[in-house]
């Protein structure tokens, strides 16, 4: 992309896992590397706990009766692990920690453009993060991590203060979006228009637009239901003149927009990992460019089809139908987009190419299922089954676990200087998939035949796809298991990482690895574009010139 | 390929420090832009924030006008207008203090800060004479309410929305007051120049922003038919 100094000429500086060392100059750091990495680390803890709810859930599912638990139990344990999954792990994943590790590397910056506020958002984090785990001793959550009206607002237990969780949790994705954008528009390198931005920082620019123009909504929401549960004040409750499909409304209009939140980040990754090991410059630059800001600001006009079943007007729910459908165009341009920078690339099957062609696989098929569910007709049959179940889970569960493991085996050696074991993170790689699919595949299958979602006992002619599926999960999280072992077992050695292990082009390969506190020892400028693959780069004002 | 002779920035050692810039930008015009742009995102997810209490009250005004209608004839149009031009007025208190800030005169900037905070203690204290005035009559949010000889039923949810609305900008002017008094204490230290006064402009944005809300408030509650 541009040229640096050959890593070994200058190190003047000590890198940034070496320079200030102790827990108090982590808890007090302003580095966006190091806020990144207590990032992964939180999300990492909550993705095991979530991860081991799922576990207990697929167990009692075992049998069509009573397995391990009773229904209440098992009740507020599908939603513990939906609400911790959403808004403790799967939304602040890859923008929290690769995005805030990779994001002001990539544009050549220092730092993000608000420092403080980036821990501020990390503490907030925690904060509602403390808040989500302390329903668990107010009697647990039995609502899902929906929290519909009017069941949310009659039932005991932690509702409020579950609801009060992911309002704070809110304003820390808030924080790293506000940050995102501001550092994008005001810390680019010297050279770097908008279209030399890596396509990693786009899908990020994508995502904080959501973040900024939906979460607010969402907190306002959860506080009138905590009114409502509160004060009564009627807005949520029809035996007080209220609307509860009006809480439905107000709790997509985030949360849907919120499912891309969780995506365009995932894609993003896909866009840096699959040109780097392709070789390959990347097939379509501005149409995934403007297809990530299409897909942020469509995002908005497609909520009601979680309700089309809801008592919504039959006209209403056409259009919506209809503006569901529209939506699939510009994710359907980048997997195509994608696919074509492979095409007649030197590939190279690395770890994080292997999970990114994964992705490529899982976000297909959970895309087009979505289908199904956006058309009225089969939606009426499918909703509240397995079906969707399935579907979600392929495309916020399956697509961004996939994309945050591809963007950390991408981005490790960047971390912590220091190279895993490959054959071992192939086999995880594989077990992830195969584990992934065997748990979900079934339940397609079981949802069209009609086994609805959240049930607790089943009829018996499911049992055979349910045993598919515990089954399913088990090689999932051994292959999750290996996968932290092997990430994990690389910190044991000495830090052996080359600045540029993959032959990258972006700017993160020239700094250090890991780099220094500043990133880079001289601010980097952009010549080349940063997917420049050709032997001999050209300029980006050579290419501007011939082409005129 | 290393025609790196161009770097603009080398060192993070010994460069000429302006006071008041931050390590990662390279000038003051950077630093201040970024700001500026960080407090205009900001002001959106506040205007999204109230946004959603806007629709909450337009749908549940239009299912029960009649409510609404006889609800907001419990209020005093008058302390509303009287707190509508406070707030006018402390804007513009505020955009005088943002010109002597950028003009660096030091005093008027104190001065206008000052009156500013003055302006907003007396919005809170008419609001305090109006909640006071609802609590002893029993106008008070859903379950609590308790006024007595209403002929026009469900009248709880308007002070529902009442409460919460005005309740939500009143914190707002709350916070504000503590970020002027922040930016007056940094300006009575002398950290503000005509070269460095970004902090009071962006909370002159934020005041602005607050100021605003009050605006599409007052109608909505005061002086509807």
């Amino acid at each position: 992309m541009a040229d640096a100094m050959t890593p070994t000429a200058a190190h003047s500086h000590p890198d940034y896992l070496s320079e200030n060392k102790g827990l108090w100059n982590w808890l007090t750091t302003v580095d966006h590397k190091r806020i990144g990495l207590m990032y992964l680390w939180s999300v990492a803890t909550f993705m095991i706990i979530g991860g081991l709810l799922a576990l207990v859930i697929r167990l009692e599912l075992l049998t069509p009766k009573q397995t391990i638990m009773s229904a209440e139990l098992y009740n507020r344990a599908f939603t513990l692990h939906g609400a911790i999954m959403t808004f403790l792990v799967i939304i602040p994943a890859i923008p929290a920690i690769l995005g805030n590790f990779a994001l002001p590397l990539l544009l050549g910056a220092k730092d993000v453009a608000f420092p403080r506020l980036n821990l501020a958002s990390l503490y907030v984090y925690w904060i509602g993060a403390a808040m989500a785990v302390s329903t668990l001793l107010l009697g647990g959550v039995d609502t899902g991590w929906t929290f519909y009206t009017p069941y949310s607002t009659t039932t005991g237990g932690g509702v409020s203060m579950m609801v009060l969780a992911a309002f704070v949790l809110g304003f820390s994705s808030i924080f790293t979006g506000l940050n995102f954008i501001a550092t994008t528009h005001k810390l680019r390198a010297p050279g770097m228009g908008w279209f030399q931005l890596p396509l990693f920082v786009w899908g990020m620019y994508s995502t904080a637009i959501i973040q900024i123009l939906a979460t607010p909504v969402l907190g306002i929401t959860l506080l009138l239901l905590v009114m409502e549960r509160v004060f009564h004040i009627g807005i949520f409750d029809p035996q007080l003149g209220g609307d509860p499909v009006l809480f439905q409304h107000f709790f997509w209009f985030y949360s849907h927009p919120a499912v891309y939140i969780m995506i365009l980040p995932a894609m993003a990754v896909m866009s840096e990992v699959i040109p780097t090991f392709s070789k390959k410059s990347i097939f379509g630059y501005k149409a995934i460019a403007f297809s990530s800001v299409a897909i942020a600001l469509l995002g908005f006009l497609v909520w009601a089809h979680h309700m089309f079943v809801a008592g919504m007007s039959l006209f209403a729910g056409a259009i919506f139908s209809f503006l569901t459908f529209f939506i699939a165009i510009p994710s359907a341009i980048k997997v195509f987009n994608w696919i074509a920078t492979m095409w007649r690339g030197s590939i190279d099957l690395k770890v994080p190419m292997l999970y990114a062609i994964n992705f490529l696989l899982i976000f297909t098929i959970g895309g087009l299922t979505g289908l199904f569910l956006a058309s009225l007709s089969t939606d009426v049959h499918l909703h509240d089954t397995y079906f969707v179940v399935s579907h979600f889970h392929y495309v916020m569960a399956g697509s961004n676990m996939i994309a945050l493991l591809a963007g950390l085996h991408y981005w490790w050696p960047k971390m912590y200087g220091r190279m895993y074991n490959n054959t071992l993170a192939t086999i995880a790689c594989t077990l992830i998939f195969i584990g992934f699919n065997a748990t979900f595949l079934p339940q397609f299958v079981m949802g069209s035949r009609g086994m609805p979602r959240r049930y607790y006992n089943y009829l018996e002619q499911f049992q055979t796809m349910h045993v598919a599926s515990t089954i399913g999960s088990w090689i999932l999280a051994a292959g999750l298991f290996l996968a932290l072992a092997t990430l994990l077992a690389s910190l044991r050695k000495p830090k052996d990482a080359v600045p540029n292990p993959w032959n990258g082009r972006t700017f993160e390969w020239e700094a250090g690895s890991p780099p220094i506190t500043h990133n880079f020892e001289h601010t980097p400028v952009c010549i080349y574009s940063p997917y420049d693959y050709r032997e001999n780069p050209v300029p980006i004002a050579e290419e501007e010139k011939s082409a005129h | 390929m290393s025609d790196v002779t161009t770097t603009v920035h080398t060192d993070h050692q010994d460069h000429a420090h302006p006071p008041g810039l931050q390590h990662h930008f390279t000038n003051m015009t950077q630093q201040f832009e970024a700001a500026k742009l960080g407090m205009w995102l900001f002001l959106v997810t506040e205007v999204l924030l109230f946004g959603g209490l806007f629709v909450g009250y337009g749908i549940m005004h239009s299912k029960h006008p009649e409510a609404f209608v006889a609800a907001h004839h419990h209020l005093d149009w008058r302390l509303g207008a009287l707190n509508t031009i406070v707030l006018l007025l402390s804007s513009f208190t505020m955009v005088m203090g943002v010109w002597a800030a950028q003009t660096g005169q030091r005093k008027k900037l104190i001065a206008f800060l000052l009156l500013t905070i003055i302006l907003a203690m007396v919005f809170m204290g008419v609001k305090y004479v109006e909640y006071s005035h609802k609590f002893h009559e029993g106008l008070l949010p859903g379950k609590f309410y308790s006024h007595q000889g209403d002929t026009v039923p469900g009248q709880f949810m308007f002070f529902s929305f009442y409460f919460m609305m005005t309740g939500l900008h009143g914190i707002h002017v709350l916070l504000g007051i503590v970020a002027i008094l922040w930016i007056t204490f940094r300006a009575w230290r002398g950290h503000f120049s005509a070269q460095y006064y970004g902090p009071v402009d962006i909370v002159g944005l934020y005041w602005h922003l607050v100021d605003l809300i009050w605006i599409y408030l007052f109608p909505l509650m005061y002086l509807i038919s």
